[in-house]
């Protein structure tokens, strides 16, 4: 599909953008109070920048390698393979970076600038808290003081993480307004930002907002395309590549960072796995921007959101907390329209599914996100040759969802 | 840029004329309900407000505090919609076709209508400029070109943080008037001092002949004047809203408002 668009609409590369008002297409902009425009202009001059500053990476070369871990290993999964019984499953490991997900990749990043723009307050927007812990435990690494938002609803259901933040020296802000959950917590992080904005950086977790952000948070994650392009090669031979790649989507930055690398590259299929919920339907029951809802205005960007017919925003419904946004990063909608990229969605039921199976074939206890991807994985796998080789983006680990599994499962924790 | 004079540019010529300062106040359309807020904003010309900003609600008011946050869920929560603001001022242009209606709120619910039908819905109801929070000028071909064509003001944000390079593309699509804000902040912050906004007043009109109006954090009369007496007016928002929060009988909240017309106009 990607190769045919490609040729017809007489797009040479699907890597340049965003152009210069932040649009990939119609999608993305800078949508924000005039309050906030010097600073993002400012940002983007300063990312500008850095992105071809030697320095820059050097340092962040450092900390990847000597903090965070990397490169995470490419894994062949051999069980999980045999038992599907189709294409051979590779999966991107992710989830044993430091802090447990590929939040930090990024985070590491955005303070890194912050640190050369001399801001030193840092406020991070969080869902299932991943984010947050990451930024909580850079910025306790750089001493600078953290403030992360995080609605009130996903303070009860991540307990473990707010707890993880508050022992990083954070303060967590329990977020009351609106229906207290991740985009509220992204209001209140805005609304926090527009008024300290002189010695604030808002550091945002995934590829949305105004840009520059849905472009930074892309090239910081990006690292997991490129390092999957020369450790396949290294294990199937020169120039492999795989044929088609696969990660769970919430704001779409773990899927941005394995997708980027390879869009110019016409054989690879990719897949985006939305949160379908408990069905992607008329009842709303999900977090589907791209399969069940259409474009708008949101949060800095014009991208796909889940809205009714007045433009209201909609709240999202996922199992997974860090699924649950009504929205998607503006790249991810522009693919989505260019069709070089396909977009599909996975139940509750069938992410708890992948979970289970994740556990007892390979040993890895996966994040509910990228179970996600996995369910999509167990659909396609069996209907593939052996030769067809799929890599899965397993972006973040389960410790932190045990007791929402726990409880899906009808099993009492207190034993 | 030779547009027709719209009841803005109007009413704040009438008001250079008489030397006097304008008032603007600010309402939520449909808090608590569509009734209640009908009956405020019938009102508000007769308590001495010169502007009336309605609020369209949003479900995601990034730039407000909690009062408007609040006044936009319970409209919402009471069914409020685009088609019933629009009527809203309908009915208010029944009873009052000169004081000027600034619509004020988010830009989702227009862009999710569609410019061009919004935007000839807005006119025949009877709205005269937009103030649009998330529209700033580098966005301007979205709705400000197409609103100014359409014969609309658009009324834009300076903040303390346009300085003197960013200005004159702050003012260069701005019409009607021009909407300083006073602190870096959300609506219902603390109030800046008269004496810290004066001369950011004075630098904005050094760039332009529009009316300068200063709000965020006004609460009091005193504070509308000494606000307005450094500038060409002031707005008040969440104080007037967080009176209609109390659940007092309409002619409280007026009397309210009339004191800080009172203020202003005494400046
Ligand atoms: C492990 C993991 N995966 C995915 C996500 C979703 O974010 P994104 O789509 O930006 O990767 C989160 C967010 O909290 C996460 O913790």
């Amino acid at each position: 599909m990607g190769e045919r668009t490609q040729m017809e609409d007489g797009v040479n590369s699907f890597m340049t953008g965003p152009d210069e008002q932040g649009r990939f297409g119609k999608f993305g902009g800078r949508f924000v109070s005039e309050t906030l425009m010097p600073l993002i202009l400012d940002l983007e001059a300063r990312y500008e920048f850095a992105k071809t500053d030697p320095t820059f990476w050097a340092e962040m070369d450092d900390l990847w390698k000597h903090y965070v871990g990397r490169p995470s290993p490419l894994y062949y999964a051999d069980r999980l393979t045999k038992h599907l019984g189709g294409a051979k499953i590779y999966m991107k490991r992710d989830e044993l970076n430091h802090t447990g997900a590929h939040k930090i990749n990024n985070v590491l990043g955005q303070i890194i600038l912050a640190r050369r723009m001399g801001k030193t307050r840092i406020i991070a927007e969080t869902g299932a808290g991943q984010h947050g812990v990451a930024t909580a435990t850079v910025c306790a690494k750089f001493g600078l003081q953290c403030v992360v938002y995080m609605g009130a609803h996903d303070v009860e259901r991540q307990a473990p993480n707010v707890f993880r933040m508050r022992l990083l020296g954070a303060e967590v802000i329990p977020v009351t307004s609106g229906r207290g959950t991740l985009k509220d917590a992204m209001n209140d992080a805005l609304r926090d930002w527009v008024t300290n904005v002189r010695d604030t950086f808002y550091c945002i977790g995934t590829v949305a907002g105004p840009h520059p952000y849905p472009a930074m948070v892309r090239d910081f994650q990006s690292i997991i395309g490129k390092e999957v392009r020369w450790q396949l090669a290294e294990q199937e031979g020169e120039g492999r590549l795989p044929d088609t790649i696969i990660a769970a989507i919430g704001g779409g930055s773990n899927a941005m960072g394995l997708f980027y690398p390879f869009l110019d590259d016409p054989s690879v299929n990719i897949i985006g796995v939305e949160a379908g919920g408990k069905g992607v339907d008329a009842r709303m029951e999900h977090c589907a921007s791209l399969t069940g809802g259409r474009p708008g205005v949101l949060h800095g960007n014009r991208t796909y959101l889940l809205q009714d017919n007045d433009g209201q925003i909609l709240e999202g419904f996922s199992i997974s907390a860090g699924l649950d946004y009504p929205g998607i990063g503006p790249e991810h909608s522009w693919l989505h329209d260019m069709g070089r990229a396909q977009y599909v969605s996975i139940t509750d039921k069938e992410a708890l599914e992948a979970f289970q199976l994740s556990c007892k074939l390979e040993g890895i206890i996966p994040a509910l996100e990228p179970s996600h991807a996995l369910a999509h994985v167990m659909k396609i796998a069996p209907t593939l040759p052996a030769e067809h080789i799929i890599v899965m983006n397993m972006c973040g680990r389960g410790d932190k969802d045990i007791f929402t599994v726990a409880k899906h499962l009808g099993f009492d924790m207190k034993i | 840029m030779g547009r027709t004079m719209t009841r803005i540019d109007a009413t704040f010529a009438r008001l250079k004329s008489q030397n006097k300062k304008a008032f603007v106040a600010y309402i939520m359309a449909g808090d608590p309900d569509v009734e209640r807020s009908l009956a405020v904003m019938k009102g508000l010309p007769g308590a001495g407000v010169d502007v009336i900003e309605l609020g369209l609600p949003f479900t995601d008011p990034m730039a407000d505090g909690p009062t408007i946050q609040l006044a936009g869920q319970r409209a919402l929560e009471a069914g409020m919609t685009l088609d019933k603001t629009l009527q809203m001022v309908r009915d208010f242009r029944a009873t009052d076709a000169n004081t000027p209606i600034v619509l004020m709120g988010y830009y989702n619910p227009i862009y999710s209508r569609g410019v061009d039908t919004f935007l000839a819905q807005a006119t025949k109801a009877g709205i005269d400029g937009m103030i649009i929070v998330d529209l700033p000028p580098e966005e301007d071909s979205e709705l400000c070109l197409p609103a100014q064509a359409a014969g609309l003001n658009f009324i834009r944000l300076a903040t303390p943080t346009t300085d003197a390079k960013r200005l004159p593309k702050v003012l260069q699509n701005t019409s009607g008037f021009v909407y300083y804000v006073s602190v870096t902040g959300i609506t219902g912050a603390a109030a800046a001092q008269a004496a810290d906004v004066g001369p950011e007043v004075a630098r904005i009109k050094r760039s332009t002949d529009l009316p300068v109006i200063v709000g965020f954090g006004i609460n009091t009369p005193e504070a509308a004047m000494a606000i307005a007496s450094v500038a060409d007016g002031c707005v008040v928002g969440s104080a007037i809203v967080k009176e209609i929060s109390t659940g007092k009988p309409v002619a409280d909240v007026l009397s309210f408002v009339a004191t800080l017309a009172a203020g202003a106009h005494s400046a």
